[in-house]
């Protein structure tokens, strides 16, 4: 009924959009297992159970919070409602300070407790990451 | 005072010429006669002197440390060296802005220069795409970003430039990633008038291709001109995050590659010419995107500075404008008038390139959606989400084995049609390259299949072109030696990743501490007064377990304007591995945060990009016979 060549492009066009869509799902899929939330101590403090998925944790670092020892740092990340400790072991970035806004990367252990696996480095000394700035309701 | 003035009037005057560009150039359009209205080319040098007159008044008040310019003050510092002086031109949002618009006069007008041989109806309509684009940028800088504005009174000091910036391979690394960005423009005008005038043939490929060239080769180095300064001055001993920002350098190299070997094929076959048509317009929209994103603070990355959202707006106005006028020429003018339409062989060079750069389509499609995803989530739902490194690698590495392997066999393989023929050295490379990967792998702790098949595709790429040098068959030698970076890039960066070893810890002046493969001994400290900061030096020994001993001297400095603290890493570069320190120090503590890397294979991966860039090169300067 139709040509060679009508076939051929339409063969063509059914592969191209199978291979798009397995693409699409292929990378949404992946993009659902490794995407990393980030949450306000007072979000982490509403949840209702602790999931083991890596999260991001955000707000000020409370003054006179930090602590340092030869192979920790603890402090207390907090939004001025609620706070939370952070334990990390590893390089803190130089922007890192008291009173100054954070993101950590890592893992619930319970409501109080966050353990880190990485301090985000900022390379500004103005800048407010805007989740924290959200965190904080800073407008 | 004056260099102010200057500097803004001739930004007006060169928007003026735009339009009268515009103006005769429609009127010459129409003309009979075959050559250009010489007066075209006479503007185009005005208007691109106009903006170097501007460009030069902004970098001589940044050296004059004119805070009168608000620009200046905001990122400027008597105390800063010349060299950031003049640096912290571009460095900023308005300088940068005025930076693209000096590439992009400079870039039409050599474009105008170097197109003799070309027809007149196709120069003047790129010409005036371009101009449009370029109106774009003037109206731009104009209205949201002058960097000419007047600040009353006149401040005494600036606020300075952010410290991290303060560096030699950030000053260069702007304005050479720019000119690939905004070399991508030119192929975009030009693309679209071949469109509009019929042209996108063997002819005009042959034509492009140099500038496609160019703004690739420059679009490499800039890349890695940023990764290697995240490397040193991050302090984290990476060289790619998959960060946000950098993703959006990336996916225009992506595009560009690809459309860099469809022009091949476009110049042998005369075929692709759609193709060829949609990844000039993909590689400048993304290069618009990426100033878009990085420029209007939606992205959030660890590379973002503080910015302003009225810009991120006109340009995204912008670029709508931009899309839909190219997908109107598009759609409105290009005929699919090519012979050889869907006349593919399934074995031959055509096939094969056309495979890998549905690949790239591929690895672009992720990066994009990896970098846009957290945007429309926090729009829609305002979920706040991060994507890491694992999706990335996840998603993209997997199909790095096929790609590699079709970049080994693709140039082995004849234009048009090609036949199976019984080529033993290829088998035999084959399984050289399995049998060393397995011996390499059975040594190291990682997950052997994924590994030995990834490692081998990029000995099997780096053995196969190897072979292409030392038979001294070098007929096509910057494919050869591209693609031979190429694997060598592969190959670095995965033993550098399966190799890396990090300790980290905190330590006082005078301790020791023992790791499993040596020790670091942390000597002493000394101070050190710069015109701009001041500084601790550290002094580390590492000691290996052979007994050598590696003296590193990272750096703690404190800017006093903007008042900051950095880390300034020691690295200890050797062919083999690069020995890295940097160290912390937290406020009103006496232990220094201490983190050591050995980074096996490090220096090769830079070396492996210059090859990249060699082979453009020799592209660029061969002519085909």
């Amino acid at each position: 009924m139709y040509g060679k060549k009508v076939k051929l492009r339409f063969l063509f066009l059914v592969l191209l959009l199978a291979t798009v869509i397995l693409t699409v799902f292929l990378i949404l899929q992946s993009l659902k297992e490794n995407v990393i939330y980030f949450q306000s101590p007072s979000e982490i403090n509403s949840l209702i159970e602790i999931e083991s998925k890596k999260i991001r944790v955000g707000g000020m670092v409370k003054e006179k919070s930090v602590v340092i020892n030869s192979n920790k740092v603890n402090f207390i990340i907090t939004d001025f409602k609620n706070e939370i400790n952070v334990t990390y072991s590893g390089a803190v970035p130089n922007l890192f300070a008291e009173g100054k806004g954070v993101v950590a990367e890592g893992f619930l252990k319970d409501k109080n407790y966050f353990s880190a696996t990485k301090i985000l480095a900022k390379h500004d000394e103005n800048y407010m990451p805007p989740e924290v700035k959200e965190a904080l309701g800073v407008k | 005072m004056f260099a102010n003035q200057i500097g803004y009037y001739s930004l007006i005057l060169g928007l003026l010429f735009s339009f009268l560009l515009c103006t005769i150039a429609i009127q010459d359009f129409n003309k009979v006669n075959k050559k250009l209205n010489e007066n075209i080319i006479i503007l185009t040098f005005l208007q691109l002197t106009f903006v170097i007159v501007s460009f030069f008044s902004l970098i001589l008040s940044f050296i004059n440390s004119d805070f009168s310019n608000e620009t200046v003050f905001n990122n400027s510092h008597t105390t800063k060296p010349l060299f950031y002086k003049i640096s912290g031109t571009w460095g900023n949002h308005e300088g940068s802005l005025l930076l693209w618009l000096l590439v992009l006069t400079l870039f039409i007008f050599l474009f105008l220069l170097k197109s003799n041989s070309q027809p007149k109806k196709y120069r003047i309509l790129t010409l005036l795409f371009q101009q449009i684009i370029i109106i774009g940028f003037f109206l731009f800088v104009l209205t949201t970003s002058n960097p000419f504005n007047y600040l009353f009174p006149i401040p005494k000091e600036g606020l300075g430039l952010n410290p991290i910036l303060q560096d030699p391979a950030l000053a260069i690394h702007p304005p050479i990633l720019y000119l690939g960005y905004v070399g991508a423009s030119i192929i975009f005008s030009a693309s679209l008038a071949a469109v509009a005038q019929n042209y996108i043939s063997q002819e005009w490929a042959q034509h492009i291709k140099k500038w496609v060239l160019i703004s690739w080769i420059f679009l490499s180095l800039g890349i890695m001109l940023g990764s290697i300064w995240a490397y040193y001055e991050l302090g984290w001993g990476g060289f790619w995050f998959w960060d946000p920002v950098e993703n959006v350098s990336l996916m225009p190299w992506l595009s560009l590659t690809a459309l860099l070997h469809c022009i091949a094929v476009l110049e042998r076959r005369a075929t692709l010419t759609s193709w060829v048509v949609v990844l000039s317009i993909t590689t400048f929209t993304l290069s618009m995107c990426g100033t878009f994103l990085v420029r209007s603070g939606l992205l959030n990355s660890v590379h973002t500075f503080a910015n302003d959202p009225a810009r991120g707006i006109f340009i995204l106005i912008f670029l709508f404008v931009l899309i839909i006028l190219s997908l109107g020429v598009f759609f409105i003018f290009h005929k699919d008038n090519n012979v050889n339409q869907n006349n593919f062989f399934w074995l031959s060079r055509e096939t094969s390139i056309l495979i890998n750069n549905w690949f790239m389509m591929y690895f672009l499609s992720v990066v994009l959606i990896g970098t846009v995803y957290p945007i429309f989530l926090d729009v829609i739902s305002s979920e706040k989400i991060s994507v890491g490194p694992p999706f990335y690698h996840k998603l993209i590495a997997p199909f790095l084995i096929p790609f590699l392997l079709f970049m080994a066999l693709g140039p082995r393989l004849k234009w048009i049609k090609s036949k199976i023929e019984k080529k033993y050295s290829i088998i035999i490379i084959f399984i050289i390259s399995i049998i060393l990967t397995f011996f390499i792998i059975k040594n190291l702790t990682t997950n052997i299949l994924f590994y030995t098949l990834l490692l081998s595709a990029a000995f099997f790429l780096f053995f196969t072109t190897l072979k292409e040098f030392l038979t001294k068959k070098l007929n096509n030698s910057s494919q050869t030696i591209a693609h031979f970076g190429f694997s060598l890039l592969i190959l670095s960066i995965l033993f550098n990743g399966i190799l890396s070893s990090e300790v980290i810890t905190n330590m006082k002046i005078g301790e020791k501490f023992k790791f499993g493969k040596g020790e670091i001994f942390f000597k002493k400290i000394e101070e050190r007064r710069e015109s701009n900061f001041n500084s601790i030096i550290a002094f580390f020994e590492i000691k290996d377990l052979e007994g050598n001993v590696v003296e590193l001297e990272p750096e703690i400095r404190v800017y006093n304007q903007p008042l900051m603290v950095t880390s300034e890493a020691d690295i200890k570069t050797t062919l083999l591995e690069d020995k890295f320190i940097v160290m912390n120090l937290v406020k009103g503590n006496e232990y220094f945060n201490v983190r050591y890397q050995s980074k096996p294979f490090m220096v090769w991966i830079w070396i492996s990009v210059f090859l990249l860039g060699l082979g453009g090169t020799i592209g660029l300067f061969k002519t085909r016979t």
